[in-house]
């Protein structure tokens, strides 16, 4: 008995498996940057690339619950926030050393995330939209409120953090190198996850939440996990963003930064891992570009963003696809 | 605090939800009908307030230039209902966040351009102008009574077109259920574009009627968006009851918080301290007041019937 | 069959109630299943089976009365937990994960009973100890040929079978399957009748179905539900016999 015969026979061997062809190409030529600005390109670049790529790895982190998972969260400029000032004020504090400030931001976004996260996914699309941008906007103006911290205005860093000693965020290819090597650590967890037995669970939940609870298994609990993870990763980009700038301001948080995170995820193709790093570098070069034209460049940038949502599917990533680029990853 | 200062308190956090009723009414009603997220629902509160500063300063008359401003506001609406919202009725909400989050940076920027990033104001009206006078002699605004009696009426009429007339009953349909009432024949497209205009009118007129008492900035219906969706979220998707009722407690809740909170801390802790903690207590308290009743009621007080 | 009536039950249903404000959908609803039972549920349209079956997948709170299976009270259990002891469904309108495989579907079912449903770091896809049993299912139910087909290019047909083999990777002790005919053409819903027939005896199944010619071709008992109340059941050709079916239901249908 086969209820296949009706319809056309399909190979039984298994596809072949996919090879990140434009992920290995992307983080290649990002390793390349410091030669080619010792060739001669703006220095400008490196420092441009630099805050790209830790755009980028909050990028990664809301691509896990946004792409993945489903979940249009509008508060991940929280996780950058908490993790930025964690850093900032634990510096201020006079305690710079990453072994003691990375647990912090990690166990403090982990502790955001579970407790929002909680109460926020008891809802669902519209209301879970608005109630994560109401908590992100919370962590805003606790922010503001931190007078001792320099309140609205921010606070300015003297220094930057050091590991055991010693200072590897003074020299700039050293920190463009560290950044990479985290995004490019941030990227293979993520990978990971979501070809995992649990990342396989979070993306059939997006497409069919009842078909996964009647199979078994409890999607909330599920969503919840990832939104931690989600966060903590975002936390370490707040981190890493604080040491860049040596300045952190509530601004960090501000809702329209949860704005661009999204559009960095859908600018690169939503759920495509790299296309949320190619989304942030995009996102900030055309920041650079339209900003070095005029002040007023939001006026371009906002319907561009409108545009970009209005005409075209599948991000960047579905373009180069259509172009017959990155056809096998 | 004094009894006079709490009726005071009072009357400011009712001033606030009255303006957060105007602006969350369109935007659940948008949300209820079209299950559209409207981000830029907050810059139609804006442009309220700023078209509200010109006609007012052009034509001299407080009246004239609130009814120019709600016409203004009402074409512009409309016009981006026409050029991009209906657009994205059929696409999913991350689409529509994503498009009127760019409205939002186009139209922050362009206010900037136009009227300037300095804050503006619009003259109270001379019939509006002087004090009431309430107990132990403290005195209290008259245009501010006039913002609340005005949102009031505002919402009552809201109320009886919502729940007496015909429009209202396919409203309320639509809210919840949008398949029945476009299988019932109505014209949707037609429902959504007069939802939408009802929606645009009640932000704009919150703008205009806010602005002689709040300063008028670029970013200032990013906030009151905000606020808007806790509200929403605390009344519950679609509810114009859950909105008025959100709206109090959000507007009253806030304003307490912000005037008692330091007192009250003060009770258990040094003065620096308590207006350092009270400062950042306060600024979340509405937050957590929502998380509270979202733990309790995930669907809010009041949503609106035969939505879960 | 006759055996396995008279067996333990596995699913018992007891004094169910469920309103929708005014509207009884279940009222007083009494059923059992015997383990090997195929127990059809049929009844007009409106009569309250989805929403019967929705109640003991634990997708809907019944208001009173109690839902036992293999002698434990799930009436509170939410559906995973009903799922992960052996209670698997499929549904009217079928439901699958579109944009996975044949094969990642039903492994997801195999995953949920694995030892580690939700490991973080550890690779699905190639994880033989999921595929094995999958492909075992698959096979049970005829899609070999389809197993890298995504869920969502199926045949509508194709996708019954799937969610029944998503169903078996439960290694249930009972199956609802709500209206697995509904929408499928001639060929393929003979071989779905075929299908369950070979199922039949292995697993407690309560087949909700409007084709009569399969109920009365497969079922070992038939309950007839009647705006949420059960007003004949037993073997089918009593049931057929029963003059109040033949006036409320059979009837109408010609």
């Amino acid at each position: 008995m086969s209820l296949a015969s009706a319809a056309v026979p399909a190979p039984v061997t298994a596809p072949a498996r996919r090879r990140p062809l434009v992920a290995i190409a992307l983080f290649a030529l990002l390793a390349l940057l410091p030669v080619a600005v010792s060739l001669g390109l703006p220095a400008h670049w490196l420092t441009l690339v630099t805050r790209a790529m830790i755009f980028a790895i909050a990028a990664l982190s809301l691509d896990l619950i946004l792409g993945v998972g489903g979940l249009v969260s509008f508060g991940h400029a929280a996780f950058v926030g908490i993790g930025a000032y964690v850093t900032g004020i634990m510096i201020t504090e006079g305690r710079s050393e990453i072994m003691l400030i990375l647990p912090v931001v990690l166990a403090l976004c982990a502790l955001f995330g579970a407790v929002t996260g909680f109460v926020s996914l008891r809802t669902r699309g519209v209301t879970f939209i608005m109630i994560t941008l109401a908590f992100g906007q919370m962590v805003y103006f606790l922010a503001q409120a931190l007078s001792a911290y320099g309140g609205d205005d921010g606070l300015t860093l003297y220094e930057r953090s050091t590991v055991l000693g010693f200072d590897p965020f003074r020299n700039r290819i050293g920190f463009f190198y560290l950044v990479l090597g985290v995004l490019l650590a941030c990227y293979g967890l993520v990978s990971v996850i979501v070809a995992s037995r649990f990342g396989r669970v979070l993306g059939a939940a997006r497409e069919n939440a009842t078909r996964v609870a009647v199979t078994g298994f409890h999607v909330g609990r599920i969503r919840l996990v990832a939104y931690v993870i989600s966060g903590m990763i975002a936390g370490v980009s707040g981190f890493l963003l604080a040491n860049q700038t040596e300045f952190v301001s509530p601004a960090y948080m501000s809702w329209p930064r949860s704005g661009e995170l999204i559009f960095m995820v859908v600018l690169g193709g939503v759920g495509s891992l790299h296309g949320a790093i190619i989304g942030a570098l995009a996102f900030l070069f055309a920041e650079d570009v339209l900003s070095g034209w005029t002040e007023h460049w939001k006026v371009i940038f906002g319907p561009m963003i409108v545009l970009f949502v209005l005409f075209t599917r599948g991000g960047l990533v579905g373009l180069m696809r259509k172009l017959g680029v990155g056809r096998h990853d | 605090m004094t009894t006079g200062l709490l009726i005071v308190q009072i009357l400011n956090g009712l001033q606030l939800g009255i303006l957060l009723f105007l602006v969350a009414a369109g935007l659940t009603l948008v949300f209820g009908v079209m299950d559209f997220i409207n981000l830029a629902h907050g810059v139609q509160y804006m442009l309220g307030a700023y078209l509200a500063v010109t006609f007012v300063s052009l034509t001299g008359s407080f009246v004239l230039g609130l009814v120019l401003a709600l016409a203004a506001a009402l074409v512009i609406g409309l016009a981006l209902e026409f050029l991009v919202f209906r657009h994205l009725y059929e696409r999913d909400h991350l689409d529509q966040v994503l498009a009127t989050f760019g409205l939002i940076l186009l139209l922050n920027q362009a206010v900037k351009m136009i009227w300037g990033a300095a804050p503006l104001s619009v003259p109270v009206p001379a019939f509006l102008a002087g004090n009431i006078a309430l107990l132990d002699g403290i005195l209290y605004p008259t245009y501010r009574f006039a913002l609340i009696g005005a949102g009031l009426a505002v919402g009552a009429l809201l109320w009886f077109i919502v729940e007496k007339t015909r429009t209202g009953m396919l409203l309320r349909a639509g809210a919840s259920n949008a398949p029945m009432v476009s299988a019932l024949g109505v014209d949707i497209n037609k429902l959504f574009m007069i939802v939408f205009a009802f929606g645009t009118m009640l932000a704009a007129f919150a703008g205009a009627m806010a602005a002689p008492i709040l300063s008028v900035e670029p970013g200032m219906g990013d906030n009151i968006l905000i606020l808007a969706f806790v509200v929403i979220v605390v009344g519950g998707i679609g509810s114009i009851r859950g909105a008025f009722v959100g709206a109090l407690i959000v507007g009253l809740v806030d304003t307490l918080g912000r005037s008692s909170m330091n007192d009250l801390l003060r009770l258990f802790m040094s003065a620096p301290s308590a207006r350092a903690a009270g400062a950042a207590l306060s600024s979340m308290l509405i937050y957590l007041v929502m998380a509270i009743v979202l733990f309790v009621r995930p669907e809010g007080l009041l949503p609106a019937k035969g939505r879960s | 069959m006759t055996d396995a009536t008279m067996a333990e039950p596995v699913l018992v249903l007891s004094g169910l109630n469920k309103a929708f404000g005014a509207l009884k959908v279940t009222d007083g609803v009494a059923l059992s299943v015997a383990p090997g039972e195929l127990h059809a549920l049929i009844g007009p349209n409106g009569a309250g089976k989805t929403t019967l079956v929705h109640q003991i997948s634990g997708m809907l709170r019944p208001d009173t009365g109690s839902i036992r299976f293999k002698g434990q009270n799930i009436t509170a259990l939410p559906p995973e937990k009903r799922a992960r002891a052996g209670l698997a469904r499929t549904f009217q309108i079928t439901s699958t994960i579109p944009s996975l495989s044949v094969l990642e579907n039903v492994a997801l079912g195999v995953q949920a009973r694995a030892a580690q449903p939700l490991a973080l770091f550890r690779n699905a896809a190639r994880d033989e100890s999921l595929n094995r049993p999958a492909w075992a299912a698959i096979e049970a139910v005829g899609l070999t040929e389809r197993a890298h087909v995504l869920a969502g290019r199926l045949s509508h047909g194709e996708k019954r079978a799937l969610e029944i083999a998503m169903a078996l990777t439960l290694e249930p002790a009972a199956i609802l399957l709500d209206e697995p005919l509904a929408g499928v053409g001639r060929a393929e819903g003979e071989r779905l009748i075929a299908l369950l027939a070979s199922l039949k005896g292995r697993y407690a199944m309560l087949l909700v179905e409007h084709d009569m010619e399969a109920v009365f071709a497969l079922a070992d008992t038939v309950s007839v539900l009647v705006y949420g109340r059960v007003i004949a059941s037993g073997d089918p050709a009593s049931v057929r016999a029963d003059p109040a079916v033949r006036e409320a239901y059979l009837g109408e249908e010609g």
